[in-house]
C-alpha cells in the first residue's frame, strides 16, 4: 500500500515587492511519485532542483498549485483535524539545518518531549522515560538533556532533531539532507539506526540527498530530479548505473574511494 | 611567490572551563611546501579548525594561544603580516563570509587596499584572479551582492579574492562541505589546478576522506587536540598505523562497494 503519493504536482514561487509580484518561477513540474510501507526511497539531485520543495509538499507544509498529495489514499485537502494529527504522527521530518529547527529557548529534553505531549498524549514520568530512551538511541548522554541548543555542537543538535522525529513512532521519516553535516562515523551510526527501525518496525524513509554513496548503502529505489522534474527512477542493486544525463553527472562527481595513485596502479 | 616552506611550530590553544584551564590543541606542528596539499583530518571537535585559526591568529573569543611560531623558509613571521600577505583563506560557508549589503567589487577593493595596492592595479588583479577561478563575465559579477549568487559562484569568488592577494599559501577550512556534489567536484578540480599551475601550498581541513583521496599529497590526522599520525596520502590509505586513522579509512571505505575499492 502507498503511504504517501504525489499525483502530477506542480509548484511555482513568486516574490512580492512594492512594485507588485514578480513572474512566477516554476520549481516543480508535474511530479508523480509514491512511497510504499517499509520502503526506502532516495531523492537525488543538485541544489536548486526542487527536492526540498517536494518534501515540503508531501507533508503539507506547502500546497501544490496543481495536482494532489494523497496520504493513505486520501487527498491532503480533504483531511479533517484528526486526519492532520494522524499525518503529523505518521510522517515526521528532519531538516538540514538543526539550529533553525530547534526552539532556542527550550532545553533538549523539552524539544524531544514536545511531540510526545501533543501527538501521543504522553506527559510526566512516562514522557521523561521515553525521552531518555530516545536520546540514548541516537547516542546522546543524559547529561545533554538540560542543555540549550546553542550549547551543543551541530552534530549533537542534529541528533536531537532525529530523536524528536523518532518520538511519535512514525511510519515514514523524511530526511532532508539530515545526515550530511554529521561526521562519517555518526552518519553510519544513524543509518544503522534507521535500518534497524525499518527492519523491526517497518518504517519507510524518503532520503533527500546529493551523496550517492549513502544512497547505495541505504536505499532500495532512487529518484533523480533535475529542474523540477523526475528524470529517472531506478531500483538500487549493488552499484548504481544511471541512464539519464543528470544521473550520470551526479555519479561522475562521486569522490574517489582511494587516491588516484593507488587506483591507477590497479592495486 | 618564491617562498617554499611554511612551518607552524608548537601551537597550543586552551580555554577555561569551570575555572580550570582545558587544553584544546596540544603542541601541534605542521610544515607545508609550495605546490603541496596537506590535509588536516579528524572527527569534529578534534581541534583541526582551531589549529587552522590559531596559525592565522583568528581564534574565537574565550580561547587563548599559549605558544606558537609561524615561519617561512626559516624566518619567523610577525602575526599581523600573515593574513592576506603570506596566507590566504577560504571557509566552509561562503555565504556568511560576505557582507550582504556590499557588492563583490567592494569586497575586492577592501581586500586589496588593505594590502596597499593601488586602485589602478586592483581592478586588473581582481579580473585576472576571477578568470583564474573559472568565473566568466567578471565585470558583471563584480556588481552583484552575495544573495544574487549561487553557493558555487560565491566559493569561486572567495577563491578569487584569495588568489588576488597573491599569497603563496592557502588555508581551506572545509571548502566544499556545504556545496552539492557537482559543484564540489568543480571546486576540488579548481584547487588541484591552482596547486599545479601556481605552486600554491594548500592546507586542507576536512572530515571527508573522499576529499582527501581526491586532492591531498600528505595527511595529518588529529585526535583530541594532537596530531596522531602524519604520512603521505597513499600510506594513510594502504598502511594506516594509528587506530584513529584506521577507523577513519575503514568508515570511509565502507561507503563504497568492495569491488570498486579492489578495482
Amino acid at each position: 500500500m502507498n503511504l504517501l503519493e504525489a499525483r502530477g504536482v506542480s509548484k511555482a514561487y513568486r516574490t512580492f515587492s512594492l512594485v507588485g509580484a514578480t513572474k512566477a518561477k516554476p520549481v516543480l513540474n508535474h511530479i508523480s511519485m509514491e512511497i510504499a510501507v517499509g520502503e526506502t526511497v532516495a531523492l537525488l539531485g543538485r541544489s536548486g532542483c526542487g527536492k526540498s520543495t517536494l518534501a515540503m509538499l508531501l507533508v503539507g507544509l506547502e500546497r501544490p498549485d496543481r495536482g494532489d498529495i494523497l496520504f493513505g489514499g486520501r487527498s491532503l485537502t480533504s483531511l479533517d483535524k484528526a486526519g492532520w494529527q494522524n499525518l503529523r504522527k505518521t510522517v515526521q521530518m528532519v531538516f538540514q539545518d538543526p539550529l533553525g529547527a530547534a526552539n532556542p529557548r527550550a532545553t533538549v529534553k523539552d524539544i524531544v518531549a514536545e511531540p510526545l505531549n501533543y501527538l501521543c498524549g504522553l506527559t510526566g514520568q512516562a514522557a521523561a522515560e521515553r525521552v531518555r530512551e530516545l536520546l540514548s538511541s541516537v547516542g546522546l548522554n543524559w547529561a545533554e538533556a538540560n542543555k540549550f541548543p546553542h550549547q551543543l555542537s551541530g552534530g549533537q543538535l542534529q541528533r536531537v532533531c532525529i530523536a524528536r522525529a523518532l518520538a511519535p513512532d512514525p511510519k515514514l521519516i523524511i530526511l532532508d539532507e539530515a545526515v550530511s553535516n554529521l561526521d562519517l562515523h555518526l552518519q553510519i551510526q544513524m543509518l544503522d539506526l534507521f535500518e534497524e527501525l525499518r527492519r523491526t518496525k517497518n518504517v519507510s524513509y524518503l532520503f533527500v540527498t546529493h551523496d550517492l554513496r549513502l544512497v547505495e548503502k541505504f536505499c532500495a529505489r532512487v529518484l533523480v530530479m533535475d529542474q523540477g522534474r523526475i528524470v529517472e527512477q531506478t531500483p538500487v542493486s549493488g552499484s548504481l548505473a544511471f541512464s539519464s544525463s543528470e544521473g550520470r553527472a551526479l555519479s561522475a562527481a562521486v569522490l574517489p574511494p582511494m587516491p588516484r595513485q593507488l587506483l591507477a596502479a590497479g592495486g | 611567490m618564491t617562498s617554499s616552506t611554511l612551518s607552524v611550530e608548537g601551537i597550543s590553544v586552551e580555554t577555561t572551563r569551570h575555572g580550570s584551564p582545558l587544553v584544546l590543541v596540544d603542541n601541534v606542528s605542521l610544515t607545508l611546501g609550495a605546490g603541496e596539499v596537506l590535509a588536516l583530518v579528524g572527527a569534529s571537535g578534534s581541534g583541526k579548525s582551531l589549529t587552522c585559526a590559531a596559525s592565522l591568529d583568528v581564534l574565537p573569543p574565550g580561547t587563548r594561544m599559549i605558544a606558537d611560531s609561524v615561519s617561512i623558509d626559516g624566518s619567523v613571521l610577525q602575526r599581523s603580516t600573515l593574513r592576506g600577505r603570506h596566507i590566504a583563506t577560504i571557509m566552509q560557508n561562503p555565504r556568511s563570509a560576505f557582507n550582504p549589503v556590499r557588492t563583490m567589487q567592494q569586497h575586492a577593493r577592501e581586500t586589496l587596499s588593505a594590502l596597499g595596492i593601488s586602485t589602478a592595479e586592483e581592478d586588473e588583479r581582481i579580473l585576472r584572479a576571477m578568470k583564474a577561478s573559472g568565473l566568466d563575465e567578471p565585470e558583471r559579477l563584480l556588481r552583484l551582492h552575495s544573495f544574487e549568487m549561487s553557493g558555487g559562484m560565491l566559493q569561486r569568488m572567495m577563491i578569487a579574492l584569495a588568489l588576488a592577494t597573491e599569497a603563496p599559501f592557502l588555508f581551506a577550512d572545509e571548502p566544499t562541505t556545504d556545496l552539492d556534489l557537482i559543484v564540489q567536484r568543480e571546486i576540488l578540480d579548481l584547487l588541484d589546478h591552482l596547486k599545479r599551475e601556481r605552486r600554491l601550498g594548500i592546507l586542507l581541513v576536512t572530515h571527508d576522506m573522499g576529499v582527501v583521496a581526491r586532492l591531498a599529497d600528505r595527511v595529518a590526522v588529529m585526535d583530541g587536540g594532537r596530531i596522531v599520525e602524519t604520512a603521505p596520502v597513499t600510506d594513510i590509505f594502504l598502511r594506516p598505523r594509528h587506530v584513529i586513522t584506521q577507523r577513519l579509512v575503514e568508515a570511509h571505505l565502507s561507503l563504497y562497494n568492495r569491488s570498486e575499492v579492489a578495482a
